[in-house]
């Protein structure tokens, strides 16, 4: 006699069966291997956005150092006193330059201003006022021409320099990239794997077992929940250790909403890999739904930033949901009820995803 | 072209053969029914009113050109494809009702299934394991396809050969009492063909069912039983390989070549003394086939008559009749059309 095995596909007759012969558990494994067997597939979780953290904030942290390029037309009267005048400001990088040559260097943005000493002691600057390196570099430059000759300031000026942790472009970037991390290993993670399977046949064979669909795909959400843990340590413990990226919200709430965020991937990448036959139309779809939320959601800058009159499709974008609450949590300190809104956005998108997807998906 | 005679005492014992097999085995218990099967895709008819009966125990082959209508047939039957119209009974159940005990008890291969490449044998076979209640240890079902030397290997390194013994191995893991495998040595090394052949014939010494599909003649009269030969989705003739051979009335087939500028009149060939029926080749000028029953007088008066001719011959081979005249008898074409 057969017994029928319930809905779950883990039926009372399997009690007895060792755990690692569980099925749910040999599809989970076997997700696992598929996965560390694919060296690439390790990168791009794993790696890239590591790679990418850590370029902008090498880029943006240099920032601080800056000096403006600064010539000075060697060919004019006393150009080498200019010169030494205006580097007093270690801000300002002053180099003699023959008149070809600083207008060239004018022109292509490697000096913002070019310092031209006059025969009659006045001093003319040449520069882009359009430009706000070259406004910068005219009032610095003026003042230590000044000042070289003998001017006084009326009132000192003490400075004192802060960088405050939070409010740093880094700061701002981190949140951006684990929510693209988020969607993206979430999204391809979950549809590449599909189409895959059913573009070799396997989806039809292996619905020629007993095998519980829900099983199937359960063995997915259940690989992504345990990738996702690593994703969002590394991140994250890199940002902390690398920049000083502060935590300030609880951590469980920032769990909460990494873990909402990376289902209603998962539920958005099952809906795009519902039909599709070839990797070609699954990595086209995927590109349509992705490419936009790169630029509108705020990854590298603030979604604010674009109109008025699209900020209720862009709000609406489950990506710009998922980096506003993290940036909230993260930089901010902010509870769940001060992020309901982003939230329920990320949670309406996984339920209607997944509805739609159980609806649509074919398994030939 | 080909002669019209040759149809005629082919179609009428094939029905008597259709008669014996039917009257010798009704008492046997049938694993798998199919009646009046119909499935269209679009304009396209694939299977068209198909009947079958699969008894318990036995090897039945589908056998059939590309496009016959087979993998449809078995899709159907293995609960992958609805039919448009018909009664499928398998095991005593059916699948609207029984879908999950079913595919308990069957075994399947379908035709072009990649199994997962960065997986090794073992756990793939372990994978397809956990989805069965009951079934064989990994270890036993390793060893009787022959994979032990590749347990630990991957997927994507195995042979064509090995890949479609995999696909058996996963077939047979859940000990079924019904195995289908769909066309499963196209594409294969006769060294592989022969495995696979071997592998089946093991299962089939157990006691239980398989049902095959398979466009090549020599699979079918090896492996199977009884073999049904399936044309643009009926079946069109039933037996056991020896039997549909026999409805043929002749066991042997002399096919020769002359020069295409000198025709012979098949009507006439018909008539030469031991030689049963007399055909064209379709397609090929020059080229005809004989049936005949007593080779040692139908090549001698072939001879003859090409001598009193002085027609010269540039080919001449005799041979045993097989399936595929059964089918070229039926349908004047062959089961592989290159």
């Amino acid at each position: 006699m057969k017994t029928e095995p319930g809905a779950s596909g883990v039926g009372p007759q399997l009690s007895g069966r060792r755990f690692a012969d569980r099925s749910l558990v040999q599809l989970t494994l076997n997700r696992f291997r598929e996965f560390y067997r694919e060296p690439e597939a390790v990168f791009w979780v794993f790696i890239f956005p590591i790679l990418l953290a850590a370029g902008l904030g090498i880029a943006f942290k240099n920032r601080k150092a800056d000096v403006t390029k600064v010539a000075v037309l060697a060919t004019a009267p006393n150009a080498a006193v200019i010169r030494d005048a205006v580097a007093r400001d270690s801000a300002l990088s002053p180099e003699l330059l023959d008149d070809s040559a600083s207008a060239r260097a004018l022109r292509t943005g490697t000096v913002a201003i070019v310092v031209v000493p006059r025969a009659d002691g006045t001093v003319e600057y040449r520069y882009d006022a359009a430009r706000p390196e070259g406004r910068a570099a005219r009032t610095l430059a003026d003042i230590a021409v000044q000042r070289a000759a003998g001017r006084t300031d009326p009132v000192a000026a003490h400075d004192v320099q802060i960088t405050e942790p939070g409010s740093r472009y880094i700061d701002f970037v981190i949140p951006g990239l684990l929510g693209m991390n988020l969607m993206g290993s979430g999204i391809w993670g979950l549809g590449f794997a599909v189409v895959d399977a059913r573009k070799k046949k396997l989806l039809k064979r292996l619905v020629a077992t007993p095998m519980s669909r829900a099983e199937y795909l359960t063995s997915f959400l259940l690989q992504r929940l345990s990738l996702l843990i690593v994703e969002v340590v590394v991140l994250l413990g890199f940002g902390a250790l690398a920049f000083g990226v502060p935590l300030r919200g609880s951590l469980w709430q920032l769990g909460v909403i990494c873990l909402l965020s990376s289902l209603s991937f998962s539920a958005l990448g099952l809906l795009i890999a519902s039909r599709a036959k070839t990797m070609e139309a699954a990595s086209g779809l995927m590109n349509l739904v992705m490419l936009p939320m790169w630029i509108l959601s705020g990854v590298f800058f603030s979604a604010t930033k674009f109109p008025a009159a699209i900020q209720p499709v862009i709000q609406v974008l489950p990506l710009t949901a998922v980096i506003n609450a993290l940036r909230a949590n993260i930089l901010q300190g902010a509870g769940l009820s001060d992020v309901a809104r982003p939230v329920i956005v990320i949670v309406a998108w996984l339920v209607v995803s997944f509805l739609l997807a159980l609806r649509l998906f074919r398994w030939r | 072209m080909h002669g019209s005679p040759l149809h005629v005492p082919a179609c009428r014992s094939l029905a008597y053969v259709r008669a014996i097999t039917v009257n010798t085995t009704t008492q046997m218990r049938e694993a798998l029914r199919v009646a009046s099967l119909t499935k269209t895709y679009g304009d396209v008819v694939a299977v068209r009113g198909l009947d079958l009966s699969v008894w318990a125990g036995e090897c039945f082959g589908l056998l059939g050109p590309n496009g016959a209508g087979k993998t449809t047939t078995i899709e159907i039957c293995e609960g992958l494809l609805e039919p448009d119209g018909g009664d499928v009974e398998i095991l005593g159940r059916r699948w609207a009702t029984d879908g999950r005990q079913l595919r308990e008890r069957l075994g399947i291969s379908l035709q072009e299934t990649q199994l997962s490449e960065k997986l090794t044998v073992r756990e793939t076979i372990r994978l397809f394991r956990s989805f069965y209640a009951n079934g064989r240890s990994v270890d036993d079902i390793i060893a009787a396809v022959q994979l032990e030397e590749k347990r630990d290997g991957r997927v994507g390194q195995l042979s064509g050969g090995q890949k479609q013994r995999l696909a058996v191995a996963c077939a047979l893991v859940g000990d079924p009492e019904l195995l289908f495998l769909d066309e499963p040595t196209t594409g294969l090394d006769p060294q592989s063909r022969r495995q696979l052949w071997d592998l089946v014939e093991k299962f089939r010494a157990t006691g239980r069912t398989i049902v095959l599909t398979t466009h090549y003649m020599d699979e079918a009269e090896r492996l199977c039983d009884r073999v049904a030969i399936v044309d643009h989705g009926t079946v069109i003739a039933l037996g056991t390989p020896h039997e549909l051979i026999a409805s043929l009335g002749a066991a042997h087939v002399v096919e020769f070549a002359v020069a295409a500028e000198t025709p012979l009149d098949v009507a006439s060939l018909a008539t030469l003394d031991g030689v049963s029926d007399a055909a064209a080749e379709q397609g090929v000028a020059g080229r005809y086939r004989l049936r005949s029953s007593e080779l040692h007088r139908a090549v001698p008066s072939l001879l003859a008559m090409l001598g009193t001719r002085n027609v010269p011959l540039t080919e001449l081979t005799t041979r045993s009749a097989s399936l595929e005249d059964v089918f070229v008898a039926l349908t004047g074409r062959h089961l592989r059309e290159d």
